[in-house]
């Protein structure tokens, strides 16, 4: 079997990754790379591709020996032309296609977490939201009868409250949530309530979209400001709710 | 280590320690500073309305001559008025750019005496002269990026008194004795050094060398008592101590120094630093290994580039710890800032820093990899590069996947949300912390097999000594992968965070482990082939220039952000920024400023390249001088 030119191989290699990465996210897994990650992830193979293709003389010699002859070579003209004249023209065409107005809105840089003020007023007091912590969580240990009792109780509230938007497995996938954008958060992930101190949540969800911080505005929020529909005990029990449900920790400073 | 009368207080959320006592009776130093600013700010006001501003903003002075013992220090209450403007400079661009092109040459220049001083030592040890020589050029590199320092240090003061009076104003206030210090070890790390340099050819053989060593040492010292002392104002900044309840300073200088962040800031600089040096030294390897016309002096530039890419590497592979260290600090400290940080709009600078990170890895790793060439013997590793890569890519791909993506309102569709249900677990920091202990494991494992190119060993127990190693490796993986995978998804933020010091013992003892057995199998083994020096291609060389840039660019963007996360406060929660530029710019501006800091730092540093080459040159004059014959 001939063996496959070095040029050859290395578009091989950069194709097979890309065409391997669609395969499996986009077709297998259903959840597709986005473009903007796409584009960062096929930067850097391609650059460890050509670090592979040139770490020795042997092989860089093989794989532009064949360029530098394509370019000096007379008897390679034609193919000289070809080549001059269709990679300008695809990378012409690639700039054309990106170039079409869309009705697609502009991307976003969106920050997950915003960051809490040191202390905030909430029902008519002021919090420090360092120190601050949840007034049932020692009842987890000291009392578990009663804890559950106010975890169910969370969970009336819950769902009477916010399963609308943020749905009834706590995944951001509540009837409503298709209509918001940016849709609601998804408890579940590991990367949004277990991440967080319990102050954080109670700051978040007393005092919901307008109350968050003027710093790296504009935030986008529809939460509305539960301290005007719940009182402070049922705020906590929520709290205690969504962490009991999806099985996250609080984020804490100390061992348990 | 805190003194009996401390006291813990709370201030808007943060710990604060405070020290009623002022054991070097400072008043007066302060007064005395107090009316040096004045002195600074009336020679250099001009046609601004600074007099004013600094008669207003040296209480200390004010107070001290009219014999009242100063209770507190309290920041003053500004408006945008108490900001001196100078017409067509922007206050906020300037000092950012001045303060961040004496950070780079001031850690340029306080790395290479330390690493000079270790390889004077080894030339010492071994008796080699090729290091001494080597010890000698470093040096003689930095002696004029030392001016640059001193110039660029004197302008950033400037820049403060003339653009931010009261700030400077108030931080004199607090580090009055400490700013005096300053001053004078300036003197001492000058007489250090220009004695260090000047009597490198003078102080030669036995006690004479031992003298010269002890003077390094001096050198190195002093150079790290002022990156400290600075270290130390720059924190307070961001940490203050030493403040009451009402927001008064009422500590000593000690206290405001000690702050909630001076230690992991001294950890991280003291490491980078020398990260950095190495690169630069290795950018002017790189350098003159391409200007080079003659064999010999090719040769000679391929064996430093390769010595500075080495001390490079050495402390670049603790440095990711160092900074997960400094984070945790900032997070333990303020929440606030900590979020603003890694989860708010700091964030994607972030990963812009992951980026250059890996980034900086890859190209070590291709130097090494090139390097591989200067000996026949290297054949036998080439196979295993692909595998090395593919480890390292792999890894770089999860440091830089970001936690929130970038979607288009289709992918948001495509998704079902904002989150990627496989990649966005790759976002947090055990993903992250796994992904960088692997990358330095396997640039550990490039560099063993670069420094077994050339040689065969001959030790009986070979075969054992491999599978210890592939064992070694194999195990430690495992290990990373589990805490990564078990602490860091299916336990508390506790254990998520506690475990990154197993991971980081893992990858250390792994490191030294590998490379003690592999020394002592490589003990009188045989050269299979000769090491070439000088045998290298040129794309290696911009390899090591690649990795000076994005060293300086990283470190750039990472100073901005570590200054930006106080937001709108001079001195977080304590003294308020009011002039008109208290806002944080949007990212591609600041990445801009950034990017330009960059580039006249290297244009910077390659007049510094240039003048050390002409130094060695001479033009002959035949005929301009009265009574010469010879040119």
């Amino acid at each position: 079997m001939p063996k496959i030119p070095r040029l050859a191989q290395l578009v091989l290699v950069i194709g097979g990754i890309y065409a391997g990465f669609w395969l499996i996210f986009d077709l297998l897994l259903g959840q597709p790379i986005p473009a903007s990650l796409m584009g960062m992830y096929m930067f850097f193979v391609v650059t460890g591709v050509l670090m592979v293709f040139t770490a020795t003389e042997e092989s860089t010699r093989q794989l532009v020996d064949p360029i530098q002859a394509l370019v000096e070579e007379p008897g390679r003209r034609l193919m000289r032309n070809v080549v001059f004249f269709l990679v300008p023209g695809l990378a012409a065409v690639a700039v054309f296609l990106q170039m079409q107005p869309s009705d697609e809105a502009p991307l976003e840089l969106r920050s997950i977490h915003p960051a809490p003020p040191s202390s905030a007023k909430i029902f008519g007091k002021r919090y420090d939201l360092m120190s601050l912590e949840n007034p049932y969580r020692h009842l987890e240990k000291d009392d578990p009868e009663q804890f559950r009792e106010l975890v169910a109780a969370g969970g009336e509230v819950y769902i009477r409250n916010c399963q609308y938007c943020h749905g009834d497995k706590l995944d951001g996938k509540g009837p409503y949530a298709q209509g918001l954008n940016p849709v609601p958060l998804n408890f579940q992930d590991i990367g949004t309530i277990a991440q967080l101190q319990e102050s954080f949540l109670f700051w978040r969800i007393a005092t919901g979209g307008p109350g968050l911080p003027k710093e790296a505005t504009p935030w986008i929020s529809s939460m509305p400001v539960w301290q005007e529909f719940l009182s402070e005990e049922q705020i906590w029990q929520v709290i205690l709710y969504l962490y009991d449900y999806t099985g996250h920790q609080p984020r804490s400073w100390g061992h348990e | 280590m805190k003194g009996v009368g401390d006291s813990k207080r709370m201030i808007n959320g943060h710990m604060l320690y405070c020290n009623a006592k002022n054991p070097f009776g400072s008043s007066s130093v302060r007064s005395l500073l107090g009316f040096m600013v004045l002195a600074f700010a009336m020679v250099l006001g001009g046609s601004t309305d600074l007099p004013a501003a600094a008669v207003d903003a040296a209480p200390g002075a004010v107070q001290g001559a009219a014999d009242t013992v100063p209770s507190g220090i309290s920041a003053p209450d500004l408006t945008a008025t108490d900001y001196p403007t100078v017409p067509g400079v922007n206050s906020r661009v300037t000092v950012w750019l001045v303060a961040q092109l004496h950070l780079w040459f001031a850690a340029f220049v306080l790395a290479v005496p330390i690493f000079v001083f270790i390889i004077e030592a080894i030339g010492m040890k071994t008796r080699d002269q090729r290091y001494d020589d080597m010890a000698y050029e470093f040096i003689k590199i930095s002696i004029t990026a030392y001016s640059l320092t001193a110039i660029l240090g004197g302008l950033l003061l400037f820049s403060l008194i003339v653009f931010y009076p009261h700030l400077f104003s108030y931080l004199s206030e607090v580090f009055g004795e400490s700013m005096f210090y300053y001053a004078l070890a300036f003197f001492a790390e000058s007489a250090a050094l220009y004695l260090y340099y000047y009597g490198w050819h003078w102080l030669q053989g036995g006690f004479r060398k031992w003298l010269h060593l002890s003077i390094g040492l001096v050198l190195n010292a002093v150079g790290t008592t002022l990156m400290f002392l600075a270290n130390g104002w720059v924190t307070f900044m961001m940490s203050p101590a030493g403040i009451d309840p009402a927001g008064v300073f009422s500590g000593d200088t000690w206290v405001a120094m000690h702050n909630y962040l001076w230690n992991p800031i001294n950890l991280h600089r003291f490491i980078a630093n020398i990260a950095y040096g190495g690169s630069i030294v290795g950018a002017y390897a790189a350098f003159r290994f391409l200007s080079a016309g003659r064999p010999e002096e090719r040769a000679h530039y391929d064996w430093m580039g390769y010595n500075a890419n080495f001390i490079a590497i050495l402390a670049l592979l603790p440095l990711p710890f160092a900074g997960y260290y400094l984070a945790a600090e900032i997070y333990a400290y303020s929440q606030q800032m900590g979020i603003t940080l890694m989860g708010g709009i700091f964030a994607w600078l972030f990963i812009i820093q992951a980026v250059l990170i890996g980034t900086l890895f890859l190209s070590a790793n291709y130097y090494l990899w090139c390097g591989m060439g200067r000996s026949d013997g290297a054949a036998r590793y080439n196979g295993y590069i692909k595998y090395l890569a593919i480890a390292i890519i792999g890894s770089f791909l999860v440091w830089f996947t970001p936690h929130t993506l970038v979607l288009t309102n289709e992918e948001l569709k495509a998704l079902g949300g904002p989150y990627h249900k496989y990649l966005g677990p790759l976002g947090i920091m055990p993903a992250k912390n796994t992904a960088v202990n692997i990358m330095i494991l396997f640039t550990a494992l490039s560099f063993l097999f670069y420094r077994r190119s050339n040689r065969i060993a001959t030790v009986t127990w070979v075969n054992a000594g491999n599978a210890a190693q592939l064992a070694l490796y194999t195990t430690g993986i495992a290990n990373l992968l589990f805490l990564g995978i078990y602490h860091g998804y299916f336990t508390n933020t506790v254990y998520k965070v506690a475990a990154s010091i197993p991971q980081v013992m893992t990858t250390l003892i792994i490191i030294v482990v590998s490379i003690t057995l592999d020394s002592l199998m490589y003990r009188g083994s045989r050269e299979v082939a000769p090491l070439n020096w000088g045998r290298v291609p040129n794309r290696a060389q911009y390899a090591l220039f690649l990795l000076a840039v994005a060293f300086t660019w990283l470190m750039g963007l990472m100073g901005y952000i570590r200054s930006g996360i106080r937001q709108h406060w001079h001195v977080t929660d304590v003294f308020r920024d009011a002039s008109p530029d208290a806002y944080t710019p949007t990212l591609g501006y600041a990445a801009n400023i950034v990017s330009i800091g960059t580039i006249l730092f290297m244009v910077l540093v390659i007049f510094v390249f240039w003048l050390s080459q002409i130094s060695s040159r001479r033009t002959d004059a035949r005929g301009y001088w009265k009574g010469v014959q010879g040119g």
